[in-house]
């Protein structure tokens, strides 16, 4: 499967260009996007993606969903990246050994069960 | 504008039904509620049904009129899909249908089948309510997402597991003389704690269970039950409903639910009621968290406040205001299109006396209800009053 928008910015994040949408109130978001979810705005432009973001909050998922199960037990969390946060998979560290405040940067794996590409937040 | 009366509520048996078929627990939830009313079959002038993934479920599109035929009814049928809170959108539709004039008689409930599914199948199906770009593709689990949110509360105001376990504690008690609920057991706070670690901080005992059931009530204007002499004390006196961004990471603090906050302050301003009147409620605990998330955002306690409440005694059965007599999804079960129906199910027979904790609260005049969608992307309270 294709996805317009989402496919384009995972591809920018994997070649190092990774950005978000933001708008002139200063509102960060993720495309595919026509308006900013906050406050509506259409004048949305791209700003660079801070390359290196905090962990907010995180889980140690010990049963995922089917396209998950070589990957248990995984640590997924939320990183905060200035305007923008991300969610995605934390590799480069044992998962029960991320913490709020672990130092990220956003890079695109493969997910060991589908084979597909995926969000990796990995651990400086 | 017309007032709207619950005259009749039926639910069935909440727990593991892998056998019977979705068409066959929602017939008997509203043959029951239809006969409880003795509304006739001709006067029930729209099904609002709620179901979130009978698709996958049951390879069953198209869900509604299948359903009103089951029910022997020949009239418009919708279903509304809000995720688990796709009973609770139902029922506040077809209050606003009653209230609009347009209709007197309105049957609104839901089902789910779930047990059917593998354990895994199942997590996948409800996954689907989280954002699929950003959050599914990242393995985000509904276990997993409450985690997110659970440590994000602990981080921001403190609490722990314990206190979330004595959430899990009181809503089994409250289930042990429901007989629609999926356990009767009681659970001790060193089982939940002990218990395997799904996604954590979230175990497997602060987590509802999969469950197959539904859930429907016959909805009336005053004037019908006053023309039909109809037995039905129990009013819907306030709806309202709230929305917030899909994925959690596009939300300004991951520690509240503004969803519930606005659908709160719409239902009471509805009604004419604020926190202080409501003697008893019912919240969407689809994890333990769930329950002091809602509490909050209810308006009950301050933010940070709600984590203590079970452990304080404050929400159990012989509390101040007691919270989810029913058992609540924890303990009830959460067969996840039926649940907001059956929240208002629950509460109509506590404030009728009819239920089997009603003792706890005989003197109650005014329920609440609080049905969530998603990580409360989306939520419908209700409020409820009754007649003395």
């Amino acid at each position: 499967m294709t996805d317009a928008g989402y496919d384009e910015w995972l591809d920018a994040v994997d070649d190092g260009e990774g950005y978000y949408l933001r708008c002139p109130e200063g509102h960060g978001s993720l495309p595919p996007r026509r308006v900013c979810p906050h406050c509506g705005s259409t004048d949305l432009g791209r700003e660079s993606l801070p390359t290196t973001g905090t962990v907010e909050t995180y889980t140690v998922c010990y049963v995922g969903g089917p396209d998950f199960e070589d990957e248990e037990p995984y640590a997924t969390a939320i990183a905060d990246f200035g305007d923008v946060r991300l969610t995605g998979v934390v590799r480069g560290v044992d998962p029960e050994d991320v913490a709020v405040g672990t130092v990220v940067e956003p890079t695109v794996g493969t997910n060991r069960t589908t084979g597909d590409d995926l969000l990796v937040l990995r651990a400086r | 504008m017309t007032g709207v009366r619950v005259a009749g509520v039926g639910l069935t048996q909440f727990g593991r039904q892998p056998e019977r078929t979705g068409r066959d627990l929602f017939a008997e939830a509203a043959l029951a509620a239809r006969e409880e009313s003795g509304v006739p079959s001709d006067d029930i002038e729209e099904l609002n049904y709620g179901n979130f993934m009978g698709s996958l479920a049951e390879r069953q599109g198209h869900q509604a009129p299948l359903m009103a035929e089951m029910v022997g009814l020949d009239c418009p049928a919708t279903r509304y899909e809000e995720a688990c809170a796709s009973a609770g959108v139902a029922v506040r539709e077809a209050v606003r249908s009653v209230r609009s004039g347009e209709n007197d008689v309105v049957l609104a409930g839901g089902c789910e089948r779930m047990t059917n599914l593998s354990t895994a199948d199942v997590t996948e199906g409800l996954a689907t309510a989280a954002d699929e770009l950003y959050e599914i593709r990242a393995g985000i689990t509904f276990p997993g997402a409450y985690a997110l949110m659970a440590r994000a509360y602990f981080e921001q105001y403190g609490g722990d597991r314990e206190d979330l376990a004595h959430v899990a504690v009181k809503n089994h008690d409250n289930a042990l003389p429901n007989e629609y609920a999926q356990f009767h057991r009681a659970i001790t706070v060193d089982e939940v704690l002990d218990a395997p670690m799904v996604s954590d901080p979230v175990g497997l005992l602060d987590a509802c269970p999969v469950t197959d059931g539904a859930s429907a009530l016959v909805l009336v204007s005053d004037e019908y039950a006053a023309d039909h002499d109809l037995d039905a004390p129990v009013s819907i006196t306030g709806t309202g409903q709230g929305g917030d961004n899909l994925a959690l990471q596009d939300r300004e603090d991951l520690a509240v639910t503004p969803a519930t906050e606005r659908a709160a302050t719409e239902a009471y301003a509805d009604a004419g009621r604020d926190p202080d009147d409501v003697d008893v409620v019912e919240v969407h605990d689809c994890f333990t968290i769930a329950e002091v998330l809602a509490l909050e955002g209810l308006g009950f306690y301050e933010a940070g406040e709600g984590i203590g409440a079970a452990r304080r005694g404050e929400t159990t059965a012989t509390g101040e205001r007691p919270v989810n007599l029913s058992g609540g999804l924890k303990a009830k079960g959460h067969p996840v299109g039926a649940t907001g129906g059956s929240q208002v199910v629950e509460m109509t027979r506590l404030l009728r006396g009819d239920h089997p904790n009603s003792d706890h609260v005989e003197d109650a005049t005014v329920g609440l209800t609080h049905n969530a969608g998603g990580t409360v992307a989306s939520a419908v309270v209700h409020v409820l009053e009754v007649d003395r």
